[in-house]
């Protein structure tokens, strides 16, 4: 698994598009297109508890970080800006 | 296309029947195939099949057994253990009379060591617990119900867990805390690196991928012919 140390700004958007990209299926294209408002869990029909667990389990191996318990809740998913501002957060926590 | 085979009989019952699905043409190379398990299993079943036809094309026999406990299997799923599932395809290697193995994504964990073969995607039970456990509190947290992954860990080695809807028992669950998958001699790892695109054990939905299963099969085919994997 392919950890990305120094990842930021540019860098950890496009990573964590094509990480939901893969997770879900999607054409990268789509993932691309996705700006801060786009709306994730209750919005993306594949985006289910199962999909979410992949979805942050593949971050945690991905960008390096570990996620906790805690930090699960309806409002880091529910748009792409607020999961990107999330896992910035946790970059910077390291 | 279906066959069976006997698993070792768990202590104090009678040795029950498995299914399998096999390319069976009594040929010189006889691949035994473990499995994806669980969630992962549903999702890589069509690819496991789609690599499997692409071997039987190149000349490669394909035996893909039922886990007991899984797929059409009469046995309980709660009483199975990471042992017995080791055992079990080591008597599927004997009964099918296997010459290598492919071992898919967890199947790692119970690779025959007598068998020479490939890991692909090799996943640890640790890693496979933290997935499942994790999508079990988020869907908790969901309906209103506070699990935390602490509490869920303490009563899956108590009394085992019921995770994505399969019934996990007290030692299988334990003993997939610490479980790492080992290459025994003659086998190495296949990454998804080296088959490319996503693995489609990511993928929410069950999905296939023609490209990766032709480049999964091709690997095999030229390791069976002596090139290095």
């Amino acid at each position: 698994m392919t950890v990305s140390h120094n990842l930021d700004g540019a860098a950890l958007d496009l990573e964590l598009k094509g990480l939901i990209a893969d997770v879900l299926g999607l054409d990268p294209e789509q993932a691309q297109a996705f700006g801060p408002e786009t709306g994730l869990f209750g919005h993306l029909p594949e985006l289910d508890s199962m999909a979410v667990a992949g979805l942050l389990t593949e971050m945690e191996d991905r960008l390096g970080i570990v996620i906790e318990d805690d930090d699960v809740d309806g409002e880091m998913l529910e748009t792409y800006g607020a999961l990107l501002a999330f896992a910035e957060t946790k970059l910077g926590d390291r | 296309m279906l066959s069976s085979w006997t698993p070792p009989a768990p202590e104090g019952a009678t040795a029950g029947e498995e299914l399998l699905v096999a390319f069976d043409r009594e040929r010189d190379f006889r691949l035994l195939i473990c499995p994806a398990w669980f969630d992962e299993a549903n999702k890589l079943r069509r690819f496991t099949l789609e690599v499997m036809r692409r071997l039987d094309r190149a000349g490669v026999d394909c035996l893909l057994p039922d886990l007991p406990g899984c797929n059409e299997s009469l046995a309980p799923l709660e009483g199975q253990t990471l042992e017995g599932w080791r055992a079990a395809m080591t008597a599927a290697a004997r009964d099918l009379r296997a010459t290598h193995v492919l071992a898919i994504r967890a199947g790692a964990l119970i690779a025959p060591p007598a068998l020479p073969g490939w890991h692909y995607a090799a996943q640890s039970g640790t890693k496979l617990l933290r997935g499942m456990i994790r999508a079990r509190t988020i869907a908790a947290r969901e309906a209103g119900l506070a699990e935390t992954s602490e509490g869920l860990m303490a009563e899956g080695r108590a009394a085992g867990l019921t995770l994505g809807g399969w019934r996990i028992g007290p030692a299988m669950f334990s003993a997939l805390e610490s479980a790492e998958p080992t290459l025994a001699p003659g086998q190495s790892e296949l990454a998804q690196s080296a088959v490319g695109g996503p693995g489609l054990w990511l993928r929410a939905e069950p999905g296939e991928d023609a490209g990766q299963a032709d480049r999964l099969a091709a690997r095999i085919v030229q390791s069976l012919a002596g090139a290095p994997a």
